[in-house]
């Protein structure tokens, strides 16, 4: 016991440099992801140099993005939704059906789809509460039965696997210029989800690292029990983030509606699992309590950048999925290396 | 260190804490019967006992997990039944379990706020947790010079004296350390044994839950065993020598020790062995390790 007294000073804890301390940021790895694909295309595609298509790059992450970002918030909270991409279509079939039946201004479509969407989302939470159960059992049930839903509603209302158009409503113009218009910056013509994309990442990472809110979400992903310990609601908490993809579901299914001016009830399957990927890449652990919402935006852009490149380098476009597949691999496992270097364990 | 305690015997001679004939049962199960208990503040009151002794049900009904069924509780002269762990907290009784209640992969300040965020408009004021966290723990005398380190790369004791320093900054009057030294090795326990001693000058109430009689006999001012739910010595640190304090406890150790032993060499021995053998048989190794030292 004599080493008691000689404990304040432990040299094996070393300060860190400042640039491991940056290497260990969630994101980083992400960030060099982005910037080795970019500078492949750029290197293989003539057509992604041109400074016009950034707009259409911008354009794909964005429709990504937007879910990543709010799924990155909800799994470093610890849980998945695998009915994120279904209740993107759920939303915009909710808006088209309610205001075409009824025959009303479409404004009221998109509340009543926000506030099926936001349900579904505390709907999800709360079963998870409930039941005890994992998420992944509990959104994947979601995930079916909206799935039917979709289609068997749209079948029953507008006869057919389409919504019905609605571009002779009332507040159809105002509701496009909201959610589907354009803005031209110089040479780049920079559709609107984009910067929907941008706001939401910008105020969702806010609120994770400089928040109260952030913390809890931190802590009822990295350990739950202690969470409740020190008095943090947990389920709250989680509540709270399933309602955020429920918001985030929203936003790009009014976006996806007015964009087409209407809505195909198939879509969105499959779309659950590239928005957890993207949110993989961008540094978020599957095991919740560690990720960054800034990465899962850039997790987004790799997503758009490849998509297009492929196209732009000629490439064919069936090697898409495949591409993905080790963009995922490779990206956990340069976290991982990453993060043991950093942390030096 | 034996000078250390007759100074604090005086400061407060009202107990912040008292049970009196405090009992619980589950069911028909007598868990605890009869423990008098006294705690006062600037004192450390060591609980010892083995495995299935009580000393869980003892922590559980002063952190207001469990209600008691028996007898009384008072905090403060007031008796008292916590319905909730928020209502003990409220009221000033911390604890620090074996888990710790940190959350692993976040830095050491976000853990040490957690839960008590202390917030600039709806912004968390970053510099200023980072500040108040640093200066907690330099008073524990532990330095961590990067605090936005993740609370997972830091040692066992250090993470401990973490969670104690919360409790003390949050304003805890009675704290109750569950068995904080069990996984912890020599030379980790020495230094949490020395938050122990910080705490307890720091005008705390310390329960300090242990298994161990060398480490309750460094920090202790008074000494309580339990055995099968009841107090079957209850003394002051004067009435007694390191040397009763082991031979109390050790007839259950021995019993453990023996039963391990008939469990690796018969089979059929395996009936009455987990009768007598702890449920949790990890226990039984960090305070066998610690008598060869």
């Amino acid at each position: 016991m004599s080493n008691v007294t000689t404990t304040p000073a432990d040299d094996r804890v070393g300060t860190r440099s400042s640039f491991s301390t940056t290497l260990a940021r969630p994101e980083v790895g992400a960030l060099l992801a982005a910037i080795a694909v970019a500078v492949l295309f750029f290197a293989v595609a003539p057509a992604f140099r041109n400074v016009g298509n950034i707009g259409t790059i911008l354009y794909g992450s964005s429709t990504i993005g937007i879910m990543a970002v709010v799924v990155a918030l909800l799994m470093i909270g610890g849980e998945f939704d695998l009915s994120a991409g279904v209740a993107v279509t759920t939303s915009a079939l909710m808006a088209a059906h309610t205001a075409w039946y009824f025959s009303l201004n479409v404004w009221v479509g998109i509340g009543a789809a926000l506030v099926l969407s936001l349900a579904i989302g505390a709907f999800n939470g709360w079963l998870l509460h409930k039941t005890g159960l994992p998420s992944f059992l509990v959104t994947l049930g979601t995930f079916f039965v909206l799935q039917g839903a979709n289609l068997a509603m749209t079948r029953l209302i507008a006869g057919g696997v389409s919504s019905n158009a609605l571009n002779d409503l009332d507040g159809f113009d105002s509701a496009h210029a909201v959610f589907a218009s354009s803005v031209t910056l110089g040479p780049v013509e920079v559709k609107i989800p984009v910067i929907y994309w941008i706001v939401m990442a910008v105020i969702a990472g806010a609120l994770l690292l400089r928040t109260h809110y952030g913390n809890w979400i931190f802590a009822v992903g990295g350990d739950s029990a202690a969470a409740r310990a020190v008095g943090v609601p947990v389920t709250a908490t989680k509540v709270f983030l399933f309602m955020g993809v429920g918001f985030g579901a929203w936003v790009l299914g009014m976006h996806n509606l007015f964009e087409y001016n209407n809505v195909q009830s198939g879509q969105g399957v499959g779309y659950e699992f590239v928005y957890i990927i993207a949110a993989v890449i961008g540094g978020c652990t599957l095991t919740g309590g560690y990720g960054s919402v800034v990465g899962a935006a850039i997790g987004a852009l790799i997503f758009g950048m490849t998509q297009l490149g492929i196209t732009y380098a000629g490439w064919n476009v069936d090697w898409f999925k495949t591409f993905l597949g080790v963009m995922l691999i490779a990206s956990v496992l340069v976290n991982m290396y990453v993060k043991r270097k950093a942390e030096g364990r | 260190m034996s000078a250390l305690e007759d100074t604090t015997v005086d400061r407060s001679t009202t107990p912040v804490l008292e049970l009196v004939d405090c009992g619980k049962h589950y069911g028909n199960v007598h868990a605890l019967r009869g423990v008098n208990l006294s705690v006062r503040q600037g004192e450390v009151t060591c609980v010892l006992g083995d495995n299935g002794a009580g000393k869980s049900t003892l922590i559980k009904i002063i952190s207001g997990l469990h209600d008691y069924t028996e007898g009384s509780m008072k905090l403060n002269g007031i008796v008292r039944q916590f319905n909730s762990p928020r209502v003990a907290q409220a009221l000033g009784i911390a604890t620090v379990y074996q888990d710790l209640a940190l959350a692993p992969l976040m830095s050491v300040w976000r853990n040490f706020f957690l839960g008590n965020e202390v917030r600039k408009g709806p912004f968390l004021a970053i510099p200023e947790m980072k500040r108040v966290a640093g200066e907690e723990l330099t008073k524990m005398g532990i330095v961590i010079p990067d605090l936005d380190r993740p609370v997972s790369s830091l040692s066992g004791g250090q993470r401990q004296v973490i969670a104690i320093a919360r409790a003390i900054y949050f304003g805890a009057k009675v704290i109750i350390l569950d068995e904080p030294t069990a996984a912890l090795g020599v030379k980790q326990s020495g230094v949490v044994l020395k938050y122990i001693v910080k705490a307890r000058d720091a005008g705390l109430g310390v329960i300090f839950i242990t298994h161990n009689p060398h480490h309750a006999y460094l920090v202790g001012n008074h000494f309580v065993i339990l055995k099968l739910g009841r107090v079957v010595l209850d003394a002051r640190r004067d009435e007694l020598t390191l040397e009763q304090l082991t031979g109390e406890m050790a007839g259950g150790q021995e019993l453990a020790e023996l039963s391990h032993e008939l469990q690796g060499q018969d089979p059929s021995g395996a009936a009455p062995a987990a009768e007598a053998a702890p449920d949790r048989t990890g226990d039984a190794g960090p305070a066998r390790e610690e008598k060869r030292t």
